[in-house]
């Protein structure tokens, strides 16, 4: 396993469901969401309650990664936004720092100019927020914090009864 | 890449079955789906062709219970199988925790099966991963079939290293389980190595 796991601590998980929860009452949005770039659901705001927010969060990261392949075929970097129109509802996708997603499902009550400013505001947010994530992440691993961790002491039978 | 959020105090896993088109990854998917409680697991996706081979990949989300108060949740991925689908094959390995190879046992599979284990090697190097050193479970699948080739030979060719394998038929479920759990019990303990 590389070193590159995401650790998410309680502080910084705050300040990003703050910024999360002011992206969705700025731009008027159904559902706001972030996942990292392997499909892990890290936050989101709004109406979660209807919407299968994991399976969602594994769609947009596969989008991502096919669009993202098909930028280095053509020899672009990386494709940064994407936008999906239905009938009622728009998704727009963008990717934050090379590593985060950030998706605001949207209805007629906004429209994509708003959601496009709004989300380029909040992105320098979230990536100084993810930022801080790493540092303290490597600041903790370093000073050996980890004798701490609750996984030091996983015991053959806690697996076990995992699959009982 | 695991997740590990100690805000909401959950632990995600990435899982990922990879190995030659046809050999069963979908069907390992669908009987896990079946097996498991309602309350366990999400829905099972299937990005897949209209004649059900995988076109992207098939994902299942699984919640199996709790260690030292952290909810510890697997998700489930595979690759399309077929060769022509190199390109999405190499996107779904991003951010692996762990690889499960199911191996078609049908002895004219066997070159397939090589090819297929050559292609995980080289993509997972180009993600910067040795699969000697990932948590990592072969099984050995279709063992009801007559043509199946004996599981030494399978071991010499598919396993020289002599990890844990499984036999398995994964449309009954002999052996599903039982490679799963050997892959998340590798991927926990090398968890704990490292926090």
């Amino acid at each position: 396993m590389s070193g590159s796991d995401l650790v998410m601590y309680e502080e910084e998980f705050g300040k990003i469901d703050e910024e999360l929860q002011r992206l969705y009452i700025q731009t008027n949005a159904k559902v706001v969401f972030l996942v990292d770039k392997n499909g892990q659901l890290i936050a989101s705001a709004g109406e979660t309650h209807d919407i299968d927010t994991t399976s969602l969060a594994s769609l947009t990261a596969g989008n991502i990664a096919a669009t993202g392949g098909i930028a280095r075929l053509l020899g672009e970097k990386e494709f940064t936004i994407l936008f999906h129109e239905g009938e009622k509802d728009n998704i727009h996708i963008s990717l934050i720092g090379q590593r985060i997603i950030l998706v605001v499902i949207f209805d007629s009550r906004s429209s994509l100019g708003l959601v496009r400013l709004r989300v380029k505001k909040v992105s320098e947010a979230l990536t100084r927020i993810f930022n801080d994530i790493a540092a303290k992440s490597e600041r903790e691993k370093s000073e050996g914090k980890i004798d701490e961790s609750p996984f030091a002491e996983i015991s053959d039978e806690d697996i076990d009864n995992l699959f009982r | 890449m695991s997740f590990i959020n100690y805000s909401s105090r959950e632990i995600n896993c990435k899982i990922v079955y990879y190995g030659p088109g046809l050999c069963g990854k979908t069907t390992n998917l669908q009987y896990v789906y079946r097996k498991t409680n309602p309350d366990q697991k999400g829905k099972l996706i299937s990005l897949a062709t209209e004649t059900e081979r995988t076109l992207f990949f098939d994902f299942l989300p699984l919640a199996l219970g709790d260690i030292k108060g952290f909810k510890v949740r697997f998700h489930l991925y595979t690759v399309p199988g077929q060769v022509f689908y190199a390109a999405s094959r190499k996107l779904i390995l991003k951010g692996v925790d762990g690889v499960v190879f199911v191996a078609d046992s049908q002895i004219e599979r066997m070159e397939a099966n090589m090819e297929s284990l050559d292609d995980l090697k080289i993509n997972l190097a180009e993600q910067g991963y040795d699969l000697d050193k990932l948590p990592y479970t072969v099984q050995f699948n279709k063992r009801d079939l007559p043509n199946v080739a004996p599981v030494e030979n399978m071991n010499k060719l598919l396993n020289p290293r002599n990890i844990p394998c499984f036999e398995a038929v994964a449309v009954t479920g002999p052996g599903v389980f039982e490679t799963l759990k050997n892959v998340a019990k590798q991927v926990l303990v090398e968890l704990k190595k490292h926090y």
